[in-house]
């Protein structure tokens, strides 16, 4: 198997990462050593082996939805990178 | 009382109990060290002044039955501290301050600690050299130019540069014991599960792990007696008994039964490394306990499976850093743009490549190929570990495949530098505990450590082997303080 320059901007496309074309080169050439690492998994039959979901095998507990911290929501939003009083600002999205 | 900093945690907590020596005196003698340290670059951030201010309340109204009472200690940057700046070591998180407390550091001052700064680390956590880290690479206290390993590079270089006298670290494949082999000291990566996962910046969910890294294991046992704590807040955190694991410490391993796996034997590793095991296995038989040799024989499916688990859930996880809420925002010329722009510029080349790698092992064509293929052999590589605990009662096996390496050496072969972490990333994908200990040193005179893994929550069973192994292997660490200005 080998990632083109086609997947890697695919993949760049759902990674929201803009990537030029001098740094796609690198990157597929990256990935194919990777994923050539990677392949040895095919070595294994794996058909009837049930998947490691949690590593933990708890059931997830239930706790009570409580605010617990106050007045925070200048200290959060002076941590935006542009707010106009209580809102987040982002570039337009509808004309 | 000179020398200060070249006390234990636990020499220092004793001094602090007896009145020998003030909070005060000890944060001064840190901060100082510190401050002639830079060229370490183990700092991210100083939090010197509040710090010193903090030692002073503690001395004016002193709580001696608090488990670290005034003792200053730097973390590592992946930890939310509350009002102090958190980077992950990441350009994208260069101005965050978080609004809460990690339940882990919240731990640590609840029973007395100050915090002294916020220690450099791999971008992310991502890394096995911290050479990835936006805020520059670590110096190694053991050499100049010699990489502190990594991802908790900055924690192991100021703990084994004495600037600070115990540090936590996180460990995702092996981020808190390769660099404290690397560096010479002691590192734990607890079970998963046992310390919460609430507030540290999140890289794989199913992996990390918060722990200590210390001067020696007395000192490891006693953070991680505070650390591990049941969560409500993290959702895999476990409720389970935990040891007063400082207290109940002994060296009396007698009868123990110690496993040797034949597959951490591997290809090309140096005559140094198997030597440096074989006198391990010896210290084990020195103790009392009895090296039985055991196979785990999915170890070499380890990494492959680490390549694709751990970047698919990074890929999740650092999708939320979109230059709208906190953060580095780059200009775009509409919102796409702007997240594209933002993303390209604020992270780092290694972490870029992890998040399209993980997109792409889970999109569309390829989860079942890559991603539901590394879950069943990630359960392949729990039932070898489960089938052994049925015979042993823990593992010695080399701690890294190799010592510390030249800063620069393996940065572009991304597949060498990840091999680092073979020997310790089948433990992270099995949740288990495991420490690393100095045991020796290479021809070089760098350190090499030996790593002991356990069975799940059973941390004082290998934190007694590395008491006992500590006191036979008598290790003395290499520190010229050739940074000291």
């Amino acid at each position: 198997m080998s990632i083109d320059l086609k997947t890697i901007k695919h993949i760049s496309k759902l990674s929201r990462i803009s990537v030029d074309e001098k740094r796609a080169e690198k990157l597929a050439d990256d990935m194919n050593s990777i994923f050539e690492f990677i392949e040895k998994l095919n070595e294994l039959k794996t058909d009837d082996v049930k998947p490691l979901t949690s590593i933990a095998e708890t059931t997830l507990k239930f706790r009570s939805d409580e605010i617990k911290s106050k007045n925070i929501r200048e200290q959060i939003i002076k941590n935006s990178p542009e707010d106009n009083e209580d809102y987040f600002v982002v570039p337009k999205v509808i004309e | 009382m000179s020398d200060i900093t070249k006390q234990s945690l636990t020499e220092l907590v004793e001094n602090i109990k007896n009145k020998k020596l003030s909070s005060t005196d000890v944060t001064k003698a840190f901060i100082q060290r510190s401050e002639k340290s830079s060229e370490l670059n183990a700092y991210i951030t100083e939090d010197f002044t509040s710090a010193l201010d903090k030692a002073k309340k503690f001395d004016q109204n002193p709580n001696l039955d608090l488990k670290l009472p005034g003792i200053p200690m730097a973390v590592k940057d992946l930890f939310c501290t509350k009002n102090v700046k958190t980077t992950a070591g990441s350009k994208i998180l260069n101005n965050f301050i978080p609004t809460y407390e990690s339940t882990v550091t919240e731990n640590i001052w609840n029973e007395g600690a100050v915090l002294l700064g916020k220690l450099n680390c791999d971008e992310f956590a991502m890394g096995s050299s911290n050479e990835t880290s936006h805020f520059g690479n670590v110096q190694n206290p053991i050499d100049k130019n010699l990489v502190p390993g990594g991802s908790s590079g900055g924690s192991a270089s100021a703990v084994a540069g004495q600037l600070t006298p115990i540090t936590i670290g996180t460990d995702t494949g092996g981020s808190i014991r390769q660099p404290a082999s690397f560096t010479g000291i002691v590192g734990l990566k607890p079970t998963y599960g046992s310390c919460s996962r609430y507030g540290i910046v999140a890289f794989a969910s199913s992996l990390d792990q918060a722990g200590p890294m210390a001067q020696n294991v007395k000192d490891c046992a006693l953070l991680q007696e505070v650390i591990s704590t049941y969560d409500p807040k993290d959702s895999t955190s476990i409720n389970f008994k935990r040891n007063h694991y400082s207290k109940e410490l002994t060296k009396n391993i007698k009868g123990k039964k110690i496993g040797i796996p034949k597959e951490y034997r591997v290809d090309g590793m140096p005559q140094e490394i198997e030597d440096l095991w074989q006198k391990g296995i010896q210290y084990v038989k020195d103790c009392g306990a009895e090296p039985i040799d055991i196979s785990l024989p999915h170890t070499s499916y380890a990494l492959p499976t680490y390549y694709i688990v751990a970047p698919a859930e990074a890929s999740s996880n650092l999708a939320r850093y979109d230059g709208v809420k906190y953060g580095y925002r780059a200009k775009g010329e509409n919102l796409i743009d702007m997240y594209e722009k933002t993303r390209s510029e604020g992270f780092g080349a290694e972490v870029q490549r992890r998040i399209m790698i993980g997109t792409y092992v889970l999109s569309s064509g390829y989860y079942d190929a890559y991603y539901l293929k590394a879950q069943k052999v990630r359960k392949l590589i729990k039932n070898d570990f489960d089938e052994v605990y049925k015979k042993v009662d823990a593992i010695l096996t080399p701690s890294t495949p190799s010592s510390a390496f030249k800063i620069g050496e393996k940065t572009n072969d991304p597949v060498s530098m990840y091999l680092n972490d073979i020997f310790t990333v089948p433990v992270n994908l099995a949740g288990l505990p495991g420490i690393s200990i100095p045991a020796g040193h290479d021809t070089k005179g760098y350190p090499l450590g030996l790593q002991i893994i356990g069975k799940a929550f059973d941390e004082q069973n290998i934190l007694n082997i590395a008491f006992a192994m500590e006191e036979k292997i008598d290790f003395k660490n290499k520190i010229t303080d050739w940074w000291i200005k």
